[in-house]
């Protein structure tokens, strides 16, 4: 039997996924952020992508000032709430925790990081105000975490800001992507609006960047543009029966889930393809739907997926079965999905190999994809000069962020190839600094 | 089992966990639960002058999550009717007569404390205690600390008390002053049977940020308060060590008050003289139920040590508190860091290398575990006091042991450094960096993101 039962309503939904890091109140701030020991040179701080100084909020959250910690926070990252909540802190500051050290349980780094800045965006206290118009403005492809902090950092600067966006929600992934038990869409676009308001640049929505007449226009009206498209939809496979009724990418299954909630359908047998993070995130959210099994395959062991141990604990915790060392051959079915063969594997030195005659079909009514997203290669042929990597990633100055074409700055996935919010947050500003730097050389 | 029982100047009492004169001892009521949940004593809430109390009464220092490190109240003595007060004291008597109930007093003329004492005596009471103390409210009309702060005062209302009780009297100094044998030699002078001590400090525990009114707050204006708690245990001890080593006045019997919450606070005032301990704060923050850890430490303590009663180690500190002059100055110890329970928060290092003396080096192999410079480190104990971490950074023991120098000896023989430059002089040859080292440290605030 499933663990979850299927939600028939918005609070049943909100049941089955139930909020992981739920916002701290106001004791349970005041006594976690008094063990806080305010480390020298705090090895959380490093281990932030950021480099949020996490001891002096901590330290201000405990003297009663959350207003001054959210500020510490955004001045250093301007996805600050959504951060707290979704960063995988237990590897990020929370694993840098000396206290791990002596198995004394580390500070709880990412709920006191919600607890302040949720107290910002609630009131809508004003930490910000664009810098005075310097009269040139900035264009930024895509309004997900990368380039919503690049538009942040800008406005500080004073360059008009626009934002065009292909979707009709801000924040990218954040909202879009992110397993719905991991932070709710009105939490994400709470801090959007939050900073919008502060902060003033607009955004474009339903208005995807695909022509090079359209990137013609942008370098005509705009002093720099910013690239921070992130990567596309699910990649295709080229498995037979690919095309079945039934088989989905975890990409778009996710989206379907963060924006329908209780209205997407889910099968009672799902097969979950993949072994990185959002295969764990849609193997939870089937089983979280109400799914009867959901089976997580993965064509390795289990040390070799590229999944946090956590979340296929989380995954396991919600009902998921795994299945490791099988590597899917074809998904089976006529017209609709009826099921995946597999074989199965092993290692040698590093070489996965099928072990003849070990084929068989676990039977499903749905198959989900999460073997990795399209590339951005199309796009990004679209603009002269633009050095793209091996992994059809925007080769960049990791000091400034600039393109090989000097007009062109990028951050988040679109340079590292599929990393977390943070990292998008880290890039955008750095970029923002790098244009400014750049425009006034 | 250690019998835990006491004569203290005459006041019997089957322990020495008493009551201090306060809101816990405010009526008979308290009195008797507090017997029931194990005190050996109680000195019941300060009769006298009648009163009218105000309200707030109570303000405190928290730090970081502890709550009441810190105590202070504007209350005044007991503003109930003496009648009803005396009443309750015969009826705890009638039901605990072994226990000690002593009732403190504070009145203004010979004629009231003639008086005061006959009513309390009749009520049963097995001593009596002398309010000269409380350092708010009731200093104003000339008693309390007022009283405490002029010893040719306390000498004489002593002298009237002595001469009307037939009861132990105990007389209770006030903090608020520059020696405390100056009051504690007027009380022994003036003929009082023990004394305790200490009574409230002077005190503004703190300032509303909104009203600019200090705590606690009355109506929009504040009055100093009586700071007590466990941030007071310190002075307590201090001062308790000078009454006890004072020629004239040791022998005294000693009850001991401040800040005294658990066993080992106990220890302490019993081995720096004490032989009975008095206790508020701790029971307004948790209760009765406290003398529970107090009780069985105690008699852990004096099981572990061999002791059949407190008299055993009253005292037995004081011969180890000597004036500065006499401490050897060829000891030597320093800090020593165990690597392997280390946890690199590095605050030894910080502390050391801004807030003392430049002795420990951050690691330059990527770990984050320091090492002491021996050569810098001066025994101060800083480090091993910030660490985290239960017996990480230790202090050892460097010198030999055979070398003994005071500065009593180096003055007895004019040996002492007396120019501005004198070679004899002790930081003289210490490494300190050069000033502007501190400019190459990286900001220890590195605040903001990282570029």
């Amino acid at each position: 039997m499933a663990e979850y039962k299927r939600p028939a309503n918005e609070q049943e939904f909100k049941e089955n996924f139930k909020q992981k890091k739920p916002l701290m109140n106001d004791t349970q701030a005041y006594y976690e952020s008094s063990r806080c020991l305010f480390c020298y040179d705090a090895p959380c701080m490093d281990a932030c992508p950021t480099g949020i100084d996490i001891p002096l909020f901590i330290k201000q959250i405990q003297t009663g000032n959350p207003e001054g910690a959210a500020k510490t926070i955004y001045d250093s990252n301007w996805m600050g709430n959504a951060c707290g909540t979704i960063c995988p802190t237990g590897v990020l500051c929370e694993g840098a925790c000396v206290y791990n050290n002596q198995d004394v349980a580390p500070l709880l780094i990412g709920r006191l990081q919600n607890y302040a800045t949720n107290q910002v965006i609630e009131s809508g206290k004003q930490l910000y105000t664009p810098g005075p118009d310097n009269g040139k403005s900035i264009a930024i492809i895509g309004a997900g975490p990368a380039g919503i902090a690049c538009a942040c950092e800008l406005r500080l600067l004073g360059y008009t800001v626009d934002i065009f966006e292909a979707k009709a929600l801000p924040s990218g992934l954040t909202v879009h992507g992110i397993a719905p038990y991991k932070i709710t869409n009105e939490e994400v676009l709470a801090e959007m609006e939050y900073l919008q308001n502060q902060l003033g640049y607009s955004i474009k929505y339903n208005s995807p960047i695909s022509t090079k007449e359209q990137l013609a226009e942008l370098e005509a009206n705009y002093s720099a543009i910013f690239i921070g498209v992130g990567l596309g939809g699910t990649a295709k496979l080229g498995m037979t029966g690919e095309d079945l009724d039934g088989v989905v990418g975890a990409v778009e299954f996710i989206e379907e889930l963060r924006l329908n909630h209780s209205d997407v359908k889910i099968a009672n047998r799902v097969v979950v393809i993949g072994g990185g993070n959002t295969a764990m995130d849609a193997a939870s959210g089937s089983a979280r739907l109400g799914a009867d099994e959901v089976t997580l395959a993965y064509r390795r062991d289990k040390s070799g997926m590229g999944a946090y141990s956590f979340e296929y604990e989380l995954a396991v915790g919600a009902g998921v079965r795994g299945l490791f060392n099988s590597s899917p051959l074809e998904i089976v079915g006529n017209g609709k999905v009826e099921g995946v063969k597999f074989i199965k594997t092993e290692s040698t030195d590093g070489k996965l190999n099928m072990i003849p005659g070990s084929e068989f079909t676990v039977p499903c009514e749905m198959v989900i994809k999460a073997t990795g997203q399209a590339k951005q290669g199309p796009f990004y042929s679209l603009i002269e000069g633009l050095e793209i990597d091996q992994k059809t990633r925007i080769v960049v100055n990791p000091d400034t962020n600039q393109s090989t074409n000097p007009m062109y700055f990028a951050g988040g996935d679109a340079i590292n190839g599929g990393a977390e919010v943070v990292n998008a947050a880290y890039d955008g500003k750095l970029a923002a600094n790098g244009i400014h730097e750049w425009i006034n050389k | 089992m250690a019998d835990l029982s006491v004569n203290f100047a005459g006041i019997k009492a089957p322990n020495p966990f008493w009551l201090a004169s306060a809101p816990p001892t405010n009526s008979g009521y308290q009195i008797m639960k507090a017997f029931e949940a194990g005190w050996g004593g109680a000195v019941w809430k300060t009769l006298g002058m009648p009163t009218i109390n105000v309200s707030s009464r109570y303000g405190a220092v928290n730090y970081r999550d502890t709550r009441m490190a810190g105590f202070s109240n504007i209350e005044l003595i007991s503003d109930r009717p003496l009648e009803d007060n005396l009443r309750e004291m015969r009826e705890v008597k009638k039901h605990f007569p072994d226990h000690a109930v002593i009732a403190s007093l504070m009145v203004d003329s010979r004629a009231e404390w003639i008086d005061i004492i006959k009513q309390v005596e009749d009520a049963g009471a097995d001593g009596i205690e002398l309010n000269f103390g409380c350092p708010h409210g009731m200093c104003e009309r000339g008693m309390g600390s007022a009283v405490g702060q002029e010893p040719e005062v306390l000498k004489t209302i002593v002298e009237w008390v002595m001469d009307a009780a037939n009861i132990p009297v105990i007389t209770k100094l006030s903090p608020n002053i520059s020696h405390i044998t100056d009051p504690g030699l007027a009380a022994v002078q003036g003929k009082t049977d023990a004394i305790s001590l200490i009574n409230t400090v002077k005190s503004i525990v703190g300032v509303d940020l909104d009203t600019y009114a200090p705590y606690p707050v009355v109506d929009g204006k504040g009055s100093n308060g009586g700071y007590c708690g466990p941030a007071v245990k310190p002075i307590a001890l201090h001062m308790l060590k000078d009454l006890a080593q004072h020629p004239d006045i040791m022998g005294t019997p000693i009850s001991g008050i401040g800040g005294i919450e658990t066993w080992r606070d106990v220890v302490e005032f019993i081995l720096l003289g004490a032989t009975s301990v008095q206790v508020c704060t701790a029971v307004m923050h948790y209760g009765f139920g406290i003398v529970r850890e107090m009780e069985a430490g105690l008699l852990k303590f004096m099981a572990d040590k061999g002791y059949n009663t407190i008299y055993d180690f009253a005292g037995k500190a004081l011969p180890n508190v000597t004036q500065w002059k006499h401490l050897n100055l060829k000891s030597e110890v320093k800090a020593k860091i165990n690597e392997d329970k280390c946890v690199g928060c590095d605050l030894c290092y910080i502390a050391c290398d801004d807030g003392a003396h430049q002795a420990i080096a951050l690691p330059t192999d990527g770990s984050r575990i320091p090492t002491i410079i021996e050569k810098n480190c001066v025994g101060c104990n800083l480090c091993s006091l910030v660490c985290p971490v239960e017996d990480c950074i230790t202090m050892e023991k460097f010198d030999d042991g055979t070398q003994h120098e005071t500065w009593h000896e180096l003055t007895e023989s004019d040996r002492i450094p007396n120019t501005w430059n004198d070679d004899r002089a002790g930081g003289k040859g210490h490494y300190v960096p050069e000033p502007t080292e501190a400019l190459k440290t990286k900001r220890a605030d590195k605040s903001g993101w990282k570029k």
